[in-house]
């Protein structure tokens, strides 16, 4: 087997290009994703009946459902179904949302509900109102053990970024495709790719952890 | 008028009847103190006060407000009646001196200076002023339940009302406790607690209310009901504190 590394460097600029728009999905999909989750989460661990069951449908549909069939049905489907047409690129950046919020929510969830009840009646007991003792006492807490998990889903989000290759978005793993259909070398293109994803995740994985040494664990 | 007043209060929770019709008045500057077995609804006569447990029948007003008055006028009620926990619960994300200065400034609207004027003289009240700047994770449990009394008083309430306020402590920690709230109750602090230190009881209670099955069943002076049990239950209650 003969490999020839210089396509590697040939193709960098166009694979780095890639990375970008990989990232730019992410980060965006990700806030929105983070917003959307807080607020089903927050729906399920202290909303009413109906909020509650409005959030619950919400992230058990999207958790039992693959991202490359919510893509497609955001970008085929919506369509036909309800005339509204999105470019590839919004796609990706809702599907991020919409499923990494459904995750995101039970984060949440189960953040907000592992504090110690007893927090909450003494914030309650010297007279603030229930959403001042989530603001100030329940959530700077809970804020702290979302980290971990929370890190976890925004790695996977980053990689599910490669599944909407299947509408064309020319994020990395599309890029590589790309490339690979052009020059045939299947083990740079595949190896420089992968390199490419480790270091993101990496990055991630590094800043994740320097918040969470800084923060104390309470 | 009586500061708090339950009349033919009950408490359920699903078919269990924790209070059943309990009519209870308490004057300005009483240090009542409630004992009886557990679940006899001791507890849950003192957290229906500032409206931890929601009441299921009758009445219970706290300083002219009914607890039943919707949220804002149950705000108003904690803001008059401020609880102590057995398990303390500071907020353990701020140190001491934050704890108690919360209150002032998010409840009461001071500015944060004055708050933690507040704070400070009320840290120096309960023994406390040098360990301000400490996390609760710093500090012992006698000190912590002192950083909670401050807390609570630092809304400025009308009422205390102590959940057992030294039974997660050890021995030689209960006293400090107790000693910060007998200067309490010789300030004219009204004061309503849970408690199984009958020497405390005796010592700084003005009325002691012995509670079975949801009921108030002995309603007296310490002192007298104590030394003469005026029930077997009591009797008996009183041969395992």
């Amino acid at each position: 087997m003969d490999t020839d590394w210089s396509v590697v460097v040939d193709s960098l600029p166009q694979l780095l290009e890639g990375a970008e728009t990989t990232i730019y999905i992410t980060i965006v999909g990700l806030i929105g994703g983070l917003a959307l989750g807080t607020l089903a989460g927050m729906m399920r661990a202290y909303g009413g009946r109906i909020l509650n069951a409005i959030a619950f449908a919400y992230i058990e549909l999207i958790r039992g459902t693959p991202i490359v069939v919510q893509v497609m049905f955001l970008y085929f489907a919506l369509p036909v179904l309800a005339n509204i047409r999105i470019d590839p690129m919004s796609a990706a950046i809702l599907a991020i949302i919409v499923n990494a919020g459904a995750y995101i929510a039970e984060i949440v969830r189960g953040a907000f509900l592992s504090i110690s009840k007893g927090l909450t009646e003494a914030g309650l007991a010297i007279g603030l109102p229930h959403w001042k003792v989530l603001y100030y006492i329940v959530g700077p807490l809970a804020f702290r053990r979302l980290i971990p998990p929370l890190g976890n889903q925004f790695i996977v989000s980053l990689k599910d970024t490669s599944l909407f290759i299947v509408i064309g978005v020319g994020e990395l793993t599309r890029t590589g495709q790309e490339i690979m259909a052009a020059n045939f070398r299947a083990v740079e293109i595949w190896t420089a790719v992968a390199v490419i994803y480790l270091i993101m995740t990496g990055t991630l994985s590094l800043i994740l952890r320097i918040t969470e040494k800084r923060m104390r664990i309470l | 008028m009586s500061i708090i007043e339950f009349r033919n209060t009950s408490k359920h929770f699903g078919p269990l009847k924790v209070l059943d019709g309990v009519d209870l008045s308490i004057e300005a500057g009483e240090v009542v103190v409630l004992v009886g077995p557990s679940g006899s609804g001791k507890s849950t006569l003192l957290r229906c006060i500032n409206g931890l447990e929601t009441i299921t029948g009758g009445d219970l007003v706290v300083d002219g407000l009914s607890v039943t008055g919707g949220s804002r006028q149950l705000r108003e009620i904690r803001q008059e009646a401020g609880m102590v926990f057995q398990q303390f619960n500071l907020f353990p994300q701020l140190t001491a001196l934050e704890n108690v200065a919360f209150g002032p400034a998010k409840v009461r609207g001071q500015s944060k200076a004055k708050a933690r004027e507040t704070a400070l003289d009320l840290l120096e009240k309960v023994g406390l002023r040098d360990k301000a700047g400490h996390y609760p994770s710093e500090l012992s449990g006698g000190q912590q339940q002192r950083v909670a009394i401050a807390r609570a008083l630092a809304v400025k309430p009308k009422v205390m009302l102590f959940d057992e306020p030294t039974s997660a402590l050890d021995p030689e920690l209960k006293q400090e406790v107790l000693n910060v709230m007998h200067a309490l109750a010789e300030e004219g602090m009204t004061m309503v607690v849970v408690t199984h230190e009958m020497a405390f009881a005796k010592q700084v209670g003005t009325r002691l209310i012995f509670m079975e099955h949801g009921h108030i069943a002995v309603d007296g002076n310490p002192r007298e009901v104590i030394d003469t049990p005026p029930n077997d239950r009591m009797r008996d209650f009183l041969q395992h504190v």
